[in-house]
């Protein structure tokens, strides 16, 4: 198989992309989902309370 | 209204939930046709090799026996919920888990028994041994009680929720790994000339462990259901 | 100087200091990130049996020990919640899975690709890896069933519930999992017996003490915005300087 034998041949390669990265693009993944959902969640605190100033 | 024993409460609440479920026949029917048909399935998956089939037919009825009694699982407390019932049972005097102790029995007999006596003529069809046969049922005796009060928490936790039975599921299936593998561990020691004894003692140990702990937990459930 | 514990668990005066404690947590994060990187490819020689691809075990490793801790963690907090009625202590175990399931995803996955060359198979059934499948099933539940409820109150409570059965079952479940894989010979995926070398050991402290201080720093993001969603209703939130 094409796979097995580049993986032999470039072993810091395969681990790199394929767990590093991938761990990484992870956390990079979790950390931009929190920031957005600090986003608008900050965004519907702010329309709400204008929204009861306007009462 | 004479004060009932605990017993006679677990009795009265068995009674009338067979009765029930006596009126509602096709409901019980049908989850054990689907066992039926999902056993069947594999052999028709897999080719028909015997030596295969004879295998993996101890997973694969526990596996139908796990997914069967998902289904009838979302029956277990239901129907009271919606017909004010279960309201009634969480504000009575009596010991609420022994109530559900009372539930969990009857929807094991009308659910996991059917099961067990069902699988000789199964096993049959996967050409198992007799030994193989009669430890499987009785691991199937041992076990599928056992998922029914494990159930019983998940069924409890789930109440009146949309995507209820997949929900359900999704959060007993983890739960109920071990009986899976300690059930079909003593099927494979008996065809492979081992002791069964020391599968079937765990099945036993976790069987009693959740008689003690599976009704008061489930009773929690309902209370944080129905609040 | 006494120290008022219970000063924090109001999720007013949490909410600052969490804001104020994440940079630290975050940033010396990224640097053990570096230091266990270089140590663990730099400085760690190759392994006499694997050759390269142990160095996976400086993610692998961690993600499965993080994974496992933050559920018991997970399981304390809603405990907490649960009994003590709490709010707080609710909010912490909602943000604290997601990170869990994540952490225990990228022990399955990591799990995966150092078994392909050491076994042949992406997937190879070692107790550890399918324990660890389950604890993320269990993850998932926790998330899903908090998800499936409307009213707050009845789903962190519910979601407790589950968490605390959960882990009795971990024991439980592990210990038949590794009786399963024993009976039929499964693969055991660790590390060669020869004993690690010095390097070997500090990256993998390191890293684990990195991956740590990312999920405090990530939970305690996710617990603000949790804070926020709950009690947007009430006044010193739209009292917040972010929120004017």
């Amino acid at each position: 198989m094409g796979l097995d034998i580049w993986m032999r041949e470039n072993p810091l390669t395969y681990i790199w992309v394929g767990s590093y990265a991938v761990a990484f693009i992870i956390f990079a993944v979790e950390i931009a989902m929190v920031i957005h959902k600090r986003k608008i969640t900050l965004q519907q605190v702010r329309l709400m309370r204008e929204a009861s100033e306007e009462e | 209204m004479k004060k009932l024993s605990l017993f006679s409460l677990l009795l009265l609440v068995i009674r009338r939930d067979l009765v029930l479920a006596m009126r509602r026949r096709a409901d019980v029917l049908t989850t054990l046709f689907f066992f039926v048909m999902v056993v069947s399935l594999f052999p028709l998956g897999v080719g028909p090799e015997m030596d295969m089939l004879r295998k993996m037919a101890p997973g694969v009825l526990w596996v139908a026996a796990l997914l069967a009694s998902m289904l009838s699982l979302g029956r277990l407390f239901s129907a009271d919920y919606l017909d004010g019932t279960l309201e009634q049972m969480l504000l009575a005097p009596q010991s609420l888990s022994v109530l559900v102790l009372g539930k969990m029995a009857s929807h094991w007999m009308v659910s996991g028994l059917p099961l067990v006596l069902m699988t000789p003529v199964l096993g049959l069809q996967f050409d198992m041994s007799v030994e193989a046969i009669g430890v499987l049922m009785l691991s199937l005796l041992l076990g599928t009680p056992i998922l029914s009060m494990v159930g019983a928490i998940g069924a409890a936790l789930t109440l009146g929720l949309r995507g209820g039975g997949v929900l359900l599921s999704l959060l007993v299936l983890p739960l109920c790994i071990p009986v899976l593998i300690f059930g079909t561990g003593a099927v494979q020691a008996v065809t492979s000339g081992l002791n069964v004894s020391s599968h079937l003692s765990l099945m036993g140990a976790l069987l009693v462990l959740a008689l003690a702990f599976t009704p008061w937990v489930t009773a929690q459930a309902l209370r944080i259901s129905m609040e | 100087m006494a120290i008022n514990w219970f000063k924090y668990s109001a999720p007013t005066t949490f909410y600052p200091l969490a804001g104020k404690l994440i940079p630290w947590f975050a940033i010396s994060s990224a640097i053990l990130f570096a230091v266990g990187l270089y140590i663990g490819f730099v400085v760690a020689p190759s392994d006499a049996t694997q050759g390269e691809f142990y160095r996976i075990i400086f993610i692998h490793v961690p993600s499965s020990i993080i994974s496992m801790f933050l559920y018991l963690i997970m399981a304390g907090y809603a405990a907490l919640g649960l009994i003590f009625n709490t709010r707080l202590s609710s909010m912490m175990a909602s943000a604290i899975a997601p990170t869990g399931a994540l952490f225990a995803f990228i022990s399955l996955w990591t799990g995966a690709l150092w078994g392909k060359p050491m076994w042949g198979a992406w997937w190879v059934w070692d107790a550890r890896l399918t324990s660890e499948l389950i604890l993320l099933f269990l993850y998932l539940g926790f998330i899903a069933l908090h998800a499936s409820i409307d009213d707050p109150r009845r789903a962190d409570r519910a979601a407790a519930l589950l968490a605390i059965v959960g882990s009795v079952n971990v024991p439980i479940i592990y210990f038949s999992v590794k009786w399963w894989n024993t009976l039929h010979q499964g693969s055991t995926i660790k590390y060669s017996g020869t004993s690690m070398h010095i390097a070997m050991q500090q990256a993998m402290f390191t890293m684990l003490a990195a991956c740590w201080l990312y999920a405090i720093a990530i939970a305690l993001m996710r617990v603000r915005s949790i804070i926020l969603e709950r009690e947007k209703n009430t006044k010193w939130i739209t009292e917040l300087a972010e929120v004017k």
